[in-house]
């Protein structure tokens, strides 16, 4: 399809916050990008009118139970079967921070094998505790099936703000080896946080901002078309959006959030 | 209780008249403590006196009517009042001083300024900037958490009550030591690591939960904030200029719209009006209000809908006095009545008196007046964000406010009466304290009192507070509070509000609450040069201020002298700069237990970036280039952090000379414009050493200085030099080709080639007598800088 006719739906409820720079990026992307109140989608049925869904960041319902969960049920509720039809037709959704912690508690993701009843992964406080607002490096580990970045190479570290109190991706303990190997087999496994050379975290606090199991930072779906990720593309977009771009004599206009947004562009052209 | 004055009417819900008419004097006094209206016997009187010519008793609610409008907090009535100082009637403070700069500055992008909930200056040609800072000091210090988040939650609706949307937060908190010892902590007063704690948490919950950036602050530490924390909410918001409405007429529905009314937040505002005591946590708690950042992010959501489709004649906050304060307001505004039905106000749970409800500071409300005909539209919209919107009444034509609850009319009061209460009368009178110049050896090593105050409570990194605040959300803020890999303190906060415009804004705040304690006028001048030369370092010019006091007790006149001194300086500096006052707001009676507090001015600035690709951080760029110290150092150091770190307070303060200092902005500003400055910060509390360390490590490289070359008057000491606080000073970088140009353009400007950028990373500074005098690795600067709420972050 033609990058002009592309409606990207930016789905939001109260508490929601990160919608309209999303909706920036998408824009300057050239695609049409629409916030809607969740409410006004049920009411009119219309999801499937859109090539793209977007959870963007926030506090969706003021994440009083557990962040993302109280959004989650409410889709499931009031959306599944749209939200399941979306999905089955491989059509892109993206979850950014809260909008992941949506996808991992509605059972999107890591969805092994399919769309689950039950949450199979937790987004969990954060270890040292307390929300955080930084600049992190995220290592590409994915080897091409994640739609999103498949135009980015294996290894390359991007830059990106993260900013949670709820961000330590976490299985459950017994399972934890199992589901690694599975990400790993199913090539879910697409940004761990790293150092500025792209050697793995490790756990060590600041590189890893929020004690995630495996320094985990974002997972796709095994079909490669749902991508979940903590870290902020949309606040890493533009050059002067960099936390250090005073010191750059040569800054590239755009940040490495783009690529996130121009990969899901890119997979609608070539696929619909 | 003074029983036979209250008088219960015969209704099916509490109601009570009020023998006022044959109270005594000591009667109406009782009367005013008892119902907590906190109204002295001059206004009891006035009020006797108003009733009688009505021929009849009030009821409840209308004496809360008038405790609430008639509070300090509410109408300010030191600041308006009438003041007996020096044998000179000063009539108002506020027209005399603030609103009077302002005036004879007469900017003409000054848009809307101290007419309403924030002041609005024009960004371009169809944008507006509104701004806002406010004090939540005493709920605070009661309820740390819920009192810092609805001061948060206070400013962000000042904004949205001038139909802008809110784009930015600034936070400037004031604590005791947090190793205050313990057994050394008044009855009833919290202890500053809890408070500290507390209000951090609160902050931040609010803002990022709302998703408005926090970026720009600081925070202080001294003695005097143990039983009085000080903090200021500050929110900027943005307008696109025709939306503004405010044309109420007689006909408009009320609309009160977002969270439901509850007990909490009674009497909030006379209790912020009165001295904290040990019984102020039994006896206040109710004062502070519940935090619900969701409920006004969805309001703000719906008010901007509402604006952008012209569908409201005006808007007001719920804040301060509640529905008392935003009915009485905004029928006075518009010259109008007003008619409110009670029962219709939506409540959190049955059972408020009709007087409750009214004066309930519930939070995230707002009050629209809504044309009868745009009202379904307006209904509509707020139920879209699922938002509960209410419509409570009427304005009407006849300048008469009516309240009714239940079919039964509560109160009916002269809307011009409920503005004219009488005028305070106070006496100020100002004493200087006795202080003396300490007299002490130079230390032999400077680098370890560098490291010292590096790791000093005042100068220290607050990485640990910033990083809890989201400063990135919405994806503007160009220049961040923390900048670089090393979280460098970056002296304004520089924002791109708009998608289509590189036009920015430079948000900065400048406080020398230690100054006050030797004179409260130069306190004022230096938090004024401050603020603004933060702002010039980043860039920013066409420069707006807000005025945020916090002080003790007005009705002794100590406290009302210091308080006239800083208002005479904020007069003479803000008119010397030509930086008018926007907005502002009074915090007074911060006294408890532990002792007043020490008079503490903020000053917030707010200045334009013409386009943001000229920012300047204040990180070294590159080895080799020039290091510039412009502006001239004195022996200054009355109030340093250098002379607490030795145990003195000292006597010479900074002082601020405004015809070198304005030379030294337009300069600056000039250089930054024409490219030829690649860093630049400002020397403010540890001077021109723990600016120059900043810069290094900042940057990741090191310095080389010449304390001989450093311009100076009178100064002949290392120490002094390497630690005075002289205002009005920056520290700049310049590449080597820009060498020339910006010599040029400084002539006329005192400054000096004071040393360069090197790869090394180390701080070199040689001495008088040509020896090194300082010498540290960057990295252990570093180190020290961020000791300090790295302990207690990893404790608390």
């Amino acid at each position: 399809m033609k990058r002009e006719d592309i409606r990207v739906c930016i789905l939001r409820v109260g508490g929601t916050n990160c919608d309209a720079e999303t909706q920036t990026a998408f824009e300057a992307l050239g695609v049409q990008a629409e916030i809607l109140h969740a409410n006004d989608v049920v009411k009119r049925g219309n999801l499937m009118d859109y090539d793209a869904l977007v959870f963007p960041g926030g506090f969706s319902f003021g994440d009083y139970v557990r962040a993302g969960a109280i959004w989650a049920k409410w889709l499931v509720a009031k959306l599944s079967k749209e939200l399941k039809a979306f999905f089955d037709e491989e059509r892109p959704i993206l979850g950014i921070c809260n909008g992941f912690q949506v996808l991992v508690e509605a059972g999107f993701l890591p969805a092994f094998d399919g769309i689950t009843q039950y949450p199979e992964a937790a987004l969990a406080t954060n270890h040292p505790p307390g929300y955080h607002c930084r600049w992190v490096y995220l290592k590409h580990e994915n080897r091409g099936k994640c739609v999103f970045t498949c135009n980015i190479q294996e290894g390359k570290v991007l830059r990106m703000p993260v900013a949670h109190a709820e961000g330590r991706f976490l299985f459950p303990k017994e399972k934890e080896e199992l589901y690694l190997e599975r990400l790993y087999d199913n090539d879910q496994l697409v940004f761990r946080y790293c150092d500025k050379n792209g050697n793995p975290a490790d756990g060590v606090y600041p590189i890893n901002p929020n004690g995630s199991f495996h320094d985990i930072a974002g997972i796709c779906n095994p079909e490669g078309t749902v991508l979940g990720l903590m870290p902020h593309p949309e606040r890493a977009f533009y050059w002067w959006q960099q936390p250090d771009w005073t010191r750059q004599t040569l800054m590239p206009f755009y940040g490495d959030g783009k690529l996130i947004f121009e990969g899901l562009i890119e997979y609608l052209e070539k696929k619909f | 209780m003074t029983e036979n004055l209250y008088i219960r009417r015969d209704t099916p819900f509490p109601f009570y008249e009020i023998n006022v008419l044959q109270a005594s004097d000591q009667l109406l006094l009782d009367i005013s403590r008892e119902l907590g209206l906190g109204l002295n016997l001059q206004e009891m009187k006035a009020l006797q006196q108003y009733f009688r010519r009505k021929g009849r008793n009030p009821t409840d609610v209308e004496l809360q009517t008038f405790g609430q409008t008639w509070s300090e907090h509410c109408f300010h009535k030191t600041f308006k009042g009438v003041i007996k100082f020096n044998g000179k009637e000063i009539d108002s403070l506020f027209r005399t001083y603030i609103m009077r700069a302002t005036r004879e500055i007469n900017a003409k992008w000054c848009f809307s300024v101290f007419d309403d909930n924030a002041g609005i200056i024009r960004f371009d040609k169809n944008w507006g900037i509104a701004v806002k800072v406010e004090t939540h000091n005493h709920p605070s210090a009661i309820e740390p958490f819920g009192g810092a988040a609805t001061g948060v939650g206070g400013v962000i609706r000042d904004i949205l009550g001038v139909w802008a949307n809110p784009i930015a937060c600034t936070d400037v908190l004031g604590f005791g030591p947090l190793d205050y010892p313990y057994e050394k902590l008044p009855l009833g007063v919290k202890h500053p690591k809890y408070i500290f704690m507390g209000v951090v948490a609160g902050i931040g919950h609010y803002g990022n939960n709302m998703g408005i950036p926090t970026v720009n602050g600081a925070i202080y530490f001294d003695e005097s904030y143990v039983g009085n924390v000080v903090v200021y909410c500050g929110c900027v918001g943005i307008l696109p200029l025709k939306k503004f409405k405010r044309n109420a007429k007689p006909g408009d529905v009320i609309v009160l719209a977002g969270g439901r009314t509850g007990r909490d937040g009674i009497h909030g505002v006379t209790f912020a009006s009165a001295e904290l005591t040990e019984k102020s946590e039994e006896v206040s708690r109710p004062a502070v209000q519940i935090a619900n950042p969701i409920e006004e992010e969805k309001l703000k959501r719906a008010i901007i809908a509402i604006r952008d489709l012209e569908l409201a004649s005006a808007i007001t906050d719920l804040g301060g006095g509640g529905l008392s304060s935003a009915v009485g307001e905004t029928a006075k505004r518009f010259n109008c009545g007003a008619v409110v039905y009670l029962e219709k106000v939506p409540l959190k749970y049955p059972g408020l008196a009709p007087w409750e409800i009214y004066i309930s500071e519930s939070q995230e409300r707002m009050l629209l007046a809504v044309p009868p005909e745009n009202l379904k539209r307006v209904l509509e919209i707020f139920q879209s964000e699922d938002v509960e919107a209410t419509v409570i009444g009427e304005y009407t034509g006849d300048g008469v406010l009516r309240i009714f609850y239940m079919g039964e009319k509560v109160a009916e009061i002269d809307v011009p009466f409920l503005f004219e209460p009488p005028r305070a009368v106070r006496i100020a009178e100002y004493i200087p304290p006795k202080l003396e110049e300490p007299e002490f050896p130079e230390p032999e090593n400077l680098t370890g009192v560098l490291m010292r105050l590096l790791a000093s409570p005042n100068i220290a990194s607050r990485e640990n507070v910033v990083r809890t605040y989201d400063h990135e959300v919405k994806g503007n803020t160009v220049l961040k509070p923390l900048h670089g890999e090393h979280g460098g303190p970056s002296d304004a906060a520089v924002l791109k509000p708009l998608k289509d415009s590189w036009s920015g804004l430079a948000i900065s705040c400048g406080m020398n609450p230690n100054y006050g304690k030797v004179d409260p006028y130069w306190m004022a001048a230096s938090a004024i040069d401050e603020a603004i030369r933060n702002n010039v370092a980043v860039g920013g010019r066409r420069i707006a201020l807000l005025d945020n006091f916090t002080w003790g007790n007005p009705e002794k006149p100590d406290r009302l002298g210091s308080l006239v001194r800083a208002c005479e300086a904020c007069y003479r500096f803000a008119k010397a700069f030509k930086t008018p006052f926007i907005s502002g707001k009074d915090s007074l009676y911060n006294e408890s237990p532990a002792g007043p507090v020490t008079p503490t001015l903020l000053i917030t600035a707010v200045g334009v970036v013409p386009d943001i690709r000229i920012t300047v951080s204040l990180d070294v760029k590159a080895p080799g280039d020039s290091i510039y110290l412009v502006g001239k150092t004195y022996h200054e150091l009355g109030g340093s952090e250098y002379y607490r770190l030795m145990g003195f307070l000292g006597k010479t303060v900074p002082k601020v000379r405004p015809i070198q200092a304005r030379k030294t902005f337009r300069a600056i500003t000039r250089a930054i414009d024409l490219g030829l400055v690649s860093a630049c910060h400002d020397l403010s509390e540890g001077g021109l050493a723990v600016a120059a360390a900043e810069m290094a490590f900042s940057g990741g490289y090191g310095l080389e200085l010449d304390l001989r070359l450093v311009p100076a008057e009178r100064v002949q000491r290392n120490d002094f030099l390497l630690f005075s606080e002289s205002n009005s000073r920056f520290l700049v970088e310049v590449p080597s080709a820009c060498e020339q140009d910006f010599k040029k353009l400084l002539s006329g400007v005192v400054h000096a080639r004071i040393g360069r950028v090197t790869k090394e990373a180390r701080l070199c500074v040689y001495g008088l007598g040509g020896n090194v005098v300082v010498d540290a690795a960057v990295g252990e600067l570093l180190k020290a800088w961020k000791s300090f709420l790295g302990i207690y972050g990893e404790g608390l």
